[in-house]
C-alpha cells in the first residue's frame, strides 16, 4: 500500500466516518425493511409447507394423526417403504425418460426454429409469436386437447395414420405406447420455451463473425457447428438446465392425461407422489411425502448445477 | 424470391405448430353427433354452438373464481415482490445475495410437493377449499420470479435518479413510492401478466386444495367434465377455449413482455 494511498483513504474515511456510518447502519434497516414482507413470506409459504412436508415423511400417519396430529416418530420407514414398492423403479425409469427425451427433442427442434427463424424473412417476428401459444395455454387445456386428439377410435392422429395406410394406436389406453404419448405432448408444450430463450442467444451474436465466416467460405452447416453452437454453448447449457428443472416438475399432464397409467407404465416421481397422497381411498401421506422429497432433492440438485452455470456465464 | 420461400416455409410450420390449437376449436364447434366422425370432419361443417351454450350455463361461476383468484394474486405478488426487488436492486441489504439465492432455489421446487406441504397445513386451519388460500398457493409460483423480474429492472434505473429523490428531502419509501414505481411500469406490467397467467392456469394447487370446494377456478371446471367421462367433447373443448382467452389477449395486447419474461427466467439481460 502506498503512502499517499494510506492517506487519501485515510482522509476519506475521516470525511465520511461521521456522516456515514450511522447512515449506513440505517441503510439496512430501511434495506431490510423493504426486504421484511417476501422473508416473513418464504419462511411461512415456503419454508413451513415443506418442513411440514419433511415432517409428514419422517412419521407414521394415519388419516386419523394426519388431521389431529401425535403421529409416532418412524425414522427413514417412509422412504425405505418407498424404496421397497415395486412403482420405485419403473417410477424414476419413467421419470428419467420423460425428461431426457422431453429436453433432447424440445432442445433440438427449439434450436432448428430459433436459426431459422433469425434469418430475416415477411411475417417472422409474427410467426416466431405465435409459436408462443402453445406456452401460454392453461396446461389442463393443451392436455385434455392432446387427450381427445390421441384417443383410439375417434382421434384425429389415428385417422391421420389410418390415412397413410398404417395401423391406428392406442395412445393413452396401452401401457407401451402411454408414456410416448405424454412425452409428444410435453414435447409441443416445451418447444416455444426453448425457441424464445435460444432465438435471444442467437440476436447477441454479433453479425460480423458470421461475415468474416461466410468470407472464410464456410458454408451454412458449418457455420452452424463451427460458430453458432460453440457461441451459444452457455445459452444452451441454461436453457437445458432450466428445461430439466421445468420437466422434473411436470405433474399437470401426465396426470391429466393418462393419470400415470394404464398399470403405472406413465408414472413418474410427481404424479406417483400425487398418487400415494391424495390418488387412492386410503391416502399414504408419508410415502407420498417422501417420494416428494426424494423429487425436491433431484430438482434442487440441478438447479444447483444450473445456478452455477448462470454464474459462469454471466461472468 | 427466397425470402418468399422461406415464408412459406415458416407459415407451414407455424400451422403444423399450431394444428392441435385449431383442433380445440374446430371441436369446440363439432355437433354430438358429427364428434365419432370416421375421418374427423376437419372443419365444423356443421357448426354448433351447443358447447359454447353449455360454457353459458354450466362455467361462468368457475370462470369467476379464476378471475378472482388471478386478481389477488397479481396483488399479493406485487406487494411482496417490488419493495423486495427495489432493495435488492438499489439498497445493498447485507445477505443480499444468499437471499437472491434462496429465491431461484425456490423456483425449482416442485409445485406437486409445495400443494402437499400446504394441504396439510391448510387442513388443520380449516381453509382448504378457500379461494383466499388458493391465491396465497397460487403466488408462491409468481413471488420469486417476480422478485427476480423487479430487481433486474431497478438495478438498470440510474443512480442519479434516486440520489435526485434524496436531495430533494424523500426518504426511501417516499423515492419507491413517488420515483421507482412509477418509472418501473414495463416491469409492473410483465410481472401482473405472468401471474395472472400462472393463477388462472394453475391445475396442481386447484385440484389438491380446492378439490371440494364450492368456489372452484375454470381447471378444475374442464377437470371434471374430463372426469364425468361425459362425451360431450364440443363443451369441454368450447371451455378450453374460453379458458385460452387470456393467454391470446396476452399475446396480442402485451407480446413484448411476454418474451421478456419467458427469457428473464434463463438469461438476465
Amino acid at each position: 500500500m502506498t503512502v499517499s494511498h494510506s492517506v487519501m483513504s485515510r482522509a476519506e474515511v475521516a470525511a465520511a466516518a461521521p456522516a456515514r456510518a450511522p447512515g449506513r447502519r440505517s441503510g439496512q434497516w430501511a434495506a431490510w425493511g423493504f426486504l421484511a414482507p417476501v422473508v416473513i413470506y418464504l419462511i411461512a409459504f415456503y419454508a413451513y409447507p415443506l418442513y411440514r412436508n419433511l415432517d409428514l415423511s419422517l412419521h407414521k400417519y394415519t388419516v386419523r394423526s394426519f388431521v389431529q396430529g401425535g403421529a409416532p416418530f418412524s425414522g427413514l420407514d417412509n422412504y425405505r417403504t418407498v424404496l421397497d414398492n415395486p412403482t420405485f423403479w419403473p417410477a424414476l425409469r419413467h421419470t428419467v425418460v420423460f425428461t431426457g427425451v422431453s429436453l433432447v427433442f424440445q432442445f433440438g427442434i427449439g434450436m432448428a426454429l430459433a436459426v431459422f427463424f433469425a434469418q430475416n424473412f415477411r411475417l417472422s417476428a409474427t410467426l416466431r409469436a405465435l409459436f408462443l401459444v402453445p406456452w401460454l395455454l392453461p396446461l389442463i387445456v393443451s392436455s385434455s386437447t392432446w387427450s381427445w386428439m390421441m384417443n383410439s377410435d375417434s382421434g384425429v392422429i389415428n385417422s391421420l395414420l389410418k390415412g397413410v395406410g398404417l395401423d391406428p394406436v392406442n395412445w393413452l389406453t396401452s401401457p407401451s405406447w402411454a408414456l410416448a404419448s405424454v412425452i409428444i405432448a410435453n414435447i409441443w408444450i416445451g418447444i416455444p420455451f426453448n425457441l424464445v430463450v435460444l432465438y435471444s442467444g442467437l440476436q447477441a451474436i454479433p453479425s460480423d463473425i458470421y461475415e468474416a465466416a461466410a468470407l472464410d467460405g464456410a458454408g451454412g452447416w458449418q457455420r452452424f457447428w463451427r460458430v453458432t453452437f460453440p457461441l451459444l454453448r452457455p445459452v444452451s447449457a441454461i436453457t437445458l438446465l432450466l428445461g430439466l428443472v421445468y420437466t422434473l416438475k411436470v405433474f399437470d399432464i401426465i396426470w391429466i392425461m393418462t393419470k400415470g397409467g394404464p398399470t403405472d407404465s406413465s408414472t413418474t416421481f410427481a404424479t406417483w407422489s400425487y398418487k400415494l397422497s391424495f390418488g387412492n381411498l386410503l391416502p399414504q401421506f408419508g410415502p407420498g411425502a417422501a417420494v416428494g422429497n426424494l423429487l425436491i432433492v433431484m430438482a434442487l440438485l440441478f438447479g444447483l448445477l444450473y445456478i452455477r452455470t448462470q454464474r459462469r456465464a454471466m461472468t | 424470391m427466397r425470402s418468399r420461400v422461406k415464408t412459406g416455409i415458416a407459415l407451414l410450420l407455424t400451422a403444423i405448430m399450431l394444428f392441435p390449437v385449431y383442433w380445440m376449436i374446430n371441436v369446440s364447434l363439432t355437433k354430438d353427433t358429427d364428434m365419432r366422425h370416421d375421418p374427423p370432419y376437419l372443419f365444423p361443417v356443421h357448426g354448433t354452438l351447443e358447447g359454447y351454450s353449455a360454457v353459458l350455463h354450466q362455467q361462468i361461476p368457475y370462470l369467476g373464481t379464476s378471475f378472482l383468484v388471478g386478481l389477488g394474486t397479481v396483488a399479493l405478488t406485487l406487494v411482496i415482490s417490488a419493495p423486495a426487488g427495489y432493495s435488492l436492486a438499489k439498497l445493498r441489504p447485507r445477505g443480499g445475495g444468499l437471499l437472491s439465492f434462496v429465491l431461484l432455489m425456490a423456483q425449482m421446487i416442485p409445485g406437486i410437493i409445495m400443494a402437499m406441504g400446504f394441504y396439510a397445513i391448510y387442513l388443520r386451519l380449516g381453509v382448504l377449499n378457500s379461494a383466499a388460500g388458493l391465491v396465497l398457493a397460487d403466488s408462491t409460483i409468481a413471488v420469486p420470479f417476480g422478485v427476480l423480474i423487479f430487481t433486474a429492472f431497478m438495478s438498470g434505473l440510474p443512480d442519479e435518479l434516486l440520489n435526485a429523490a434524496k436531495i430533494d428531502g424523500a426518504g426511501t419509501f417516499r423515492t419507491f413510492r413517488s420515483v421507482v414505481l412509477p418509472v418501473s411500469r414495463n416491469a409492473i406490467v410483465t410481472v401482473s401478466l405472468f401471474a395472472f397467467l400462472w393463477a388462472w392456469s394453475d391445475f396442481v394447487f386447484a385440484t389438491t386444495l380446492d378439490g371440494g370446494g364450492t368456489r372452484q377456478p375454470i381447471t378444475l371446471g374442464i377437470y371434471h367434465y374430463i372426469g364425468n367421462n361425459n362425451q360431450q367433447w364440443n363443451a369441454i373443448m368450447a371451455t378450453a377455449v374460453v379458458a385460452s382467452i387470456p393467454a391470446t389477449l396476452l399475446l396480442i395486447l402485451a407480446q413484448r413482455y411476454v418474451a421478456a419474461g419467458v427469457t428473464a427466467g434463463a438469461v438476465k439481460d
